[in-house]
């Protein structure tokens, strides 16, 4: 009787062989270079990375480090999670941290700057090479203080309306303003149910392509001026400008596949899928360049099944500016290999690694080597805008963000009015800018 | 690599070994005790371990939250109670602690009672052990899988389109919907949904503990009440209940606490959006995405003084179980 | 059956035993069918192409044309390290099972059949850690990890699982425990029995299903967790992470292969269910009735 409680662990210790037998075939793996000195390569050091690129995208940003590994004898250990957040929250007050890392936004990289845990890269990039080949809005969104510490590795264009060429190609006459587009599409809408199609949802950042609808709105509606000062806390949120973007946004809504309700139930990657059917759901989609590795769109042939044409204007004066964003990357350990891995990682060289694989735009203006023409298109919107601003709901503090998220999702919903989420969001914007 | 393959040996072997060797080494020592002492220090030795464990990765992060709820986001200034009167006055918190209400009740009820009635009847028929790990099934899904089960469930296309989530695709069959079950902010409907996403993985976490305590309960002391006539009703309400509700008393505390501490299917299926909004999720923003530890230790401090009555009735009825036996 | 006043009772009674049991068999299977349709839901789409995952229901791929295939598994199962992080998931779970089963059980064991001053207090204090969010001790914790140089290591995670699983061990086997009757372990104490030898010879074995549902617990919400691993491993030592982070890694950063997730969710559980399935037959009536006569 004494020996039950024995053979409750008896029970877990088939178990222990099955470890025993795989480890044993395990180590035949090369996986064995993780141990310390054993038979690495001259150079031998180790740059640890952690990164929100997974699957095909860590593949790719792996793929695009082994020329630097074979060069200089140096091993990446890579770490892909997109739970970068908490880990570097952690990590920051621990001092745990990886030689090299993926940031959540410029916001928290002024916070590790601020705090000493990340490294500036003034004196580890060639500077000038450097911001002669980078748009200078990305390289003005590395800096803290005019001190450089974020570089892009892959960056996105925003502000693409998409449309299938099936229905109407609108590649030869692409619409210049506001008015024309709408003007054009309500003409070619032929069967689709709606203009638009629309889906905010993404589990815990819904909400997010609704303020980039804002932002695009607002950039050309108000000028490149007016939209940094927004994000920056300068003009607030009960401003007319910021009301009037609010409202040309909820004319977009009211004529969306499905309405409100449907474009917050819907997954944004998925939202897109109606421009497919047959009839088509919807005429017209607004997402970022990331969008044709997503989806229907991932099954179907850029060029001929779909395609994209850049925002038109509200007001002429603001014609040419693009919203781009893009992954932030910064060093936290100053190791000689560290610093050879961050100098490598920004040359044309390198970014034309991902750049070539597909799913990426290159902030580098020389990496240009794109897989289709859309890409091709979209690299160059990057990097020749006139004038090139960043996501701004990503640069704004993060409790302001996350409430913007969140109001376009109840705003969208129909469970408040613009006025009622402009009152609210500048609420918060009191507190969230205070710190 | 072949690191992995002692540490797997120690840990499968050595382990056990080493917890059993400790008890046994309490004992060596308390020869050395005089007699009467024996009876004090043998307990603070039975206990040390677990003492010295909780301490370390509980008590001395809790003292360090205690402290730091008094202070700002840096840290470094001391704010007093600031941290709790915001708490107390932002308009998400109130909607949150009204969830946290919703989600404590109804989690509770559909845990404690579904798992009691299906552990219950299960005891009677022969396929009892297919059955319970039907229902204990949803538990061994993680959190992001049971996320993406119940979009799947809850699914919404637009009227006219064809629905491809399970319940609408029911409602359509009666001519009903389609719904956004996620959206319906009336009657908080939207978190309901939520917690019965919760009360379908957590129900098999009721059965397995209560099924655990039914089995001990002594099988004579059941023939001998129907042989005396006593209907099954009779048997369950008179016999088998009684003898279940320190258990029911268990599952029903611990299910509290976790409705307390509801995170992950929020987190992932509405992070908090119209209305749906938790104390846990709260304190999550405010650490892992604000930086405001002073605001996050405070809730983190609040959740601890929530559960003080709930522990109270537990000293209670331990004391009269010890009574009893 | 005794005591039949009129012949006609029994054949009542035989016929309301058999409507009662076909209302036993109709909730019990009711509930069956409820609580393993959205599982099946999931079952279903992974073995469907994304494609068809989101264009239509589940339930339509059970008639021609099918459409299945077993692209989501290979992904899933071609992915970089993991083999590796399967292991390691093992090799993180079972220590981070047996000790706390352990540990909890010397202290429930002192918590019910111990005197001494200031036992329910502590008690409550114990459980009433339960509440304390994981969240709020991870900085703390990696801190002293970092001190010690323990950080990275399956020591680490070990030892963090058992601190954080300890507070429903406890309750949990308390209440077991607790319930058991005085005289046995009395009548062991005259008889000579030192703590040890009631410890391993009575309580125990008395307790074995809550010992058991325990085991179960604690190995699944290991086996399950993802934040713990990668705040005191992912940042020192990433190959030593366990499975849940090939499968959260699934879904890239902007957002893609969601279809894939179901797929992994069914290769993940596979040893919980084993889990699950060899610690049943613990749920077994009689195993604390006969020790107590024995």
């Amino acid at each position: 009787m004494s020996r039950k409680p024995f053979r409750l662990f008896a029970a877990l210790l088939p178990m222990a062989i099955v470890i025993a037998a795989c480890q044993s075939s395990a180590s035949q793996s090369p996986a064995g270079s993780q141990e310390p000195g054993a038979s690495a390569p001259s150079g031998g050091e180790e740059v640890t990375v952690i990164g929100t690129w997974t699957d095909a995208e860590q593949e790719s940003f792996l793929a695009m480090v082994a020329p630097w590994e074979a060069e200089t004898g140096n091993t990446v250990k890579y770490q892909g999670t997109r739970a970068i957040n908490d880990i570097l929250a952690a990590g920051i007050p621990t001092g745990v941290l990886p030689d090299l890392a993926g940031l959540p936004g410029p916001g928290q990289m002024a916070e590790y700057a601020a705090a000493g845990a990340l490294k500036p890269l003034d004196d580890v990039l060639d500077i000038a090479t450097y911001e002669s080949e980078t748009s200078p809005a990305l390289v003005e969104l590395g800096m803290v203080d005019g001190t450089t510490y974020g570089i892009f590795i892959k960056a996105a264009v925003k502000g693409l309306i998409w449309y299938n060429p099936g229905l109407h190609d609108y590649s030869a006459d692409p619409p210049a303003t506001w008015d024309d587009l709408m003007s054009q599409g309500e003409a070619n809408q032929g069967d689709a149910d709606a203009l638009w199609c629309l889906g905010i949802e993404s589990g815990d950042a819904s909400g997010w392509p609704a303020t980039d609808w804002i932002e695009n709105i607002l950039l050309r509606q108000a000028g490149p001026d007016v939209y940094n000062q927004w994000w920056a806390g300068e003009v607030p949120w009960t401003d007319p400008a910021i009301k009037t973007a609010f409202e040309t946004y909820m004319e977009v809504v009211d004529n969306t596949y499905g309405g409100g309700t449907n474009a917050v139930a819907t997954k944004f990657d998925l939202a897109g899928d109606p421009l497919f059917t047959d009839p088509p759901g919807c005429a017209l989609f607004h997402q970022a360049s990331f969008i044709t590795g997503l989806g229907e769109f991932a099954n179907q042939t850029a060029g001929t099944n779909y395609n994209a044409f850049p925002f038109p204007a509200f007001n002429d004066q603001y014609a040419t500016a693009v919203e781009g964003a893009g992954d932030l990357f910064g060093m936290f350990h100053d190791t000689e290999a560290a610093k050879s891995l961050m100098r490598y990682l920004v040359t044309a060289e390198a970014q034309d690694i991902w750049v070539q694989r597909g799913g990426a735009l290159s902030p580098n203006s020389n990496a240009t080597s794109y897989p289709d023409d859309i890409s091709a298109l979209m690299g160059g919107m990057l990097t020749g805008a006139d004038s090139l601003v960043f996501d701004a709901s990503d640069q704004m503090p993060t409790s302001m963000n996350a409430a913007f998220w969140s109001n376009m999702v109840t705003l969208t919903a129909g469970q408040q009015t613009i006025d009622e989420a402009l009152e609210r969001l500048a609420g918060v914007a009191v507190d969230a800018y205070a710190q | 690599m072949s690191d992995k393959l002692i540490t797997t040996l120690v840990a499968v072997i050595g382990v056990p070994l080493v917890m059993i060797g400790y008890i046994w080494a309490t004992e060596q020592v308390l020869r050395v005790v005089p007699g009467k002492y024996k009876p004090r220090v043998r307990p603070w030795l039975w206990l040390a371990p677990a003492f010295a464990l909780l301490g370390l990765f509980l008590v001395y992060p809790t003292i360090g939250t205690v402290v730091r709820s008094l202070r700002d986001a840096t840290g470094e200034t001391f704010v007093g109670l600031e941290n709790y009167a915001w708490f107390f006055t932002d308009e998400g918190a109130q909607s949150a602690l009204i969830n946290n209400a919703l989600w404590l009740v109804l989690l509770t009820v559909l845990v404690v009672g579904v798992g009691l009635l299906f552990a219950v009847l299960v005891d009677r028929v022969r396929y009892e052990s297919a059955a319970k790990s039907v229902i204990f099934m949803p538990l061994a899904i993680s959190m992001v899988a049971a996320g993406v089960i119940w979009l799947y469930m809850y699914q919404y296309r637009p009227p006219g389109a064809v629905q491809t989530g399970t319940l609408n695709a029911i409602l359509g069959i009666f001519g009903a919907g389609p719904v956004a079950f996620l959206q319906v902010v009336d009657f908080r409907i939207n978190t309901i949904m939520l917690i019965i996403v919760m009360a379908w993985m957590w129900t098999g976490f009721g059965m397995v503990i209560i099924s655990a305590a039914l089995k001990g309960i002594n099988p004579e002391l059941l023939e001998a009440a129907r042989v005396d006539g006593a209907t099954e009703w009779q048997v369950f309400r008179r016999i088998i209940y009684p003898l279940l509700t320190p258990t029911l008393a268990v599952v029903a505390t611990t299910m509290i606490i976790t409705a307390l501490k509801a995170f992950d299917i929020v987190y992932t299926m509405t992070n908090g959006n119209l209305n749906t909004e938790v104390i846990a999720n709260l304190m999550y923003k405010q650490m892992f995405s604000f930086g405001q530890y002073g605001r996050a230790s405070a809730i983190a401090v609040i959740l601890l003084a929530a559960i003080v009555p709930i522990m109270l009735i537990n000293i209670n009825r331990f004391r009269a179980q010890e009574a009893v036996r | 059956m005794t005591a039949v006043a009129t012949p006609q009772q029994p054949r009542l009674g035989r016929v309301a035993r058999v409507r009662g049991h076909l209302g036993l068999h109709t909730v019990v299977i009711g509930l069956m069918v409820i609580w393993a349709i959205p599982t099946i839901g999931l079952l279903i789409n992974s073995f469907r192409p994304a494609a068809e995952q989101t264009s239509s229901g589940w339930w339509t791929a059970i008639v021609p044309p099918y459409q299945f295939t077993l692209e989501n598994y290979a992904h899933v199962l071609s992915q970089q390290d993991i083999g590796t992080n399967f292991l390691n998931s093992l090799i993180i779970s079972i220590p981070a099972t047996v000790i706390p089963i352990f540990v909890a059980a010397f202290a429930a064991y002192a918590f019910s059949w111990m005197e001494f001053p200031g036992r329910d207090a502590l008690f409550v204090v114990v459980v009433g850690l339960l509440v304390v969010p994981l969240q709020a001790t991870l900085i703390p914790i990696l801190q002293l990890f970092a001190t010690w140089g323990i950080a990275g290591s399956f020591l680490a995670v070990w030892l963090a699982h058992t601190g954080y699983g300890l507070p429903f061990a406890i309750f949990l086997l308390r209440n077991f425990m607790g319930s058991l009757p005085r005289e046995v372990f009395e009548s062991a104490s005259i008889d000579g029995a030192s703590p040890v030898t009631a410890f391993f010879r009575l309580a125990l074995p008395m307790t074995v299903p809550a010992i058991a549902a325990l085991a179960i617990f604690q190995f699944l919400f290991v086996w399950n967790d993802l934040l713990v691993s990668l705040i005191y491993i992912g940042l020192i030592n990433p190959e030593n992470l366990p499975l849940p982070v090939s499968i959260a890694n699934l879904v890239t950063s902007i957002g893609g292969g969601s279809e894939f997730l179901g797929a992994a969710a069914f290769l993940s559980m596979i040893v919980p269910l084993i889990v699950f399935f060899s610690l049943q037959r613990y749920f077994v009536r009689g195993i604390v009735g006969g020790s107590v006569k024995g």
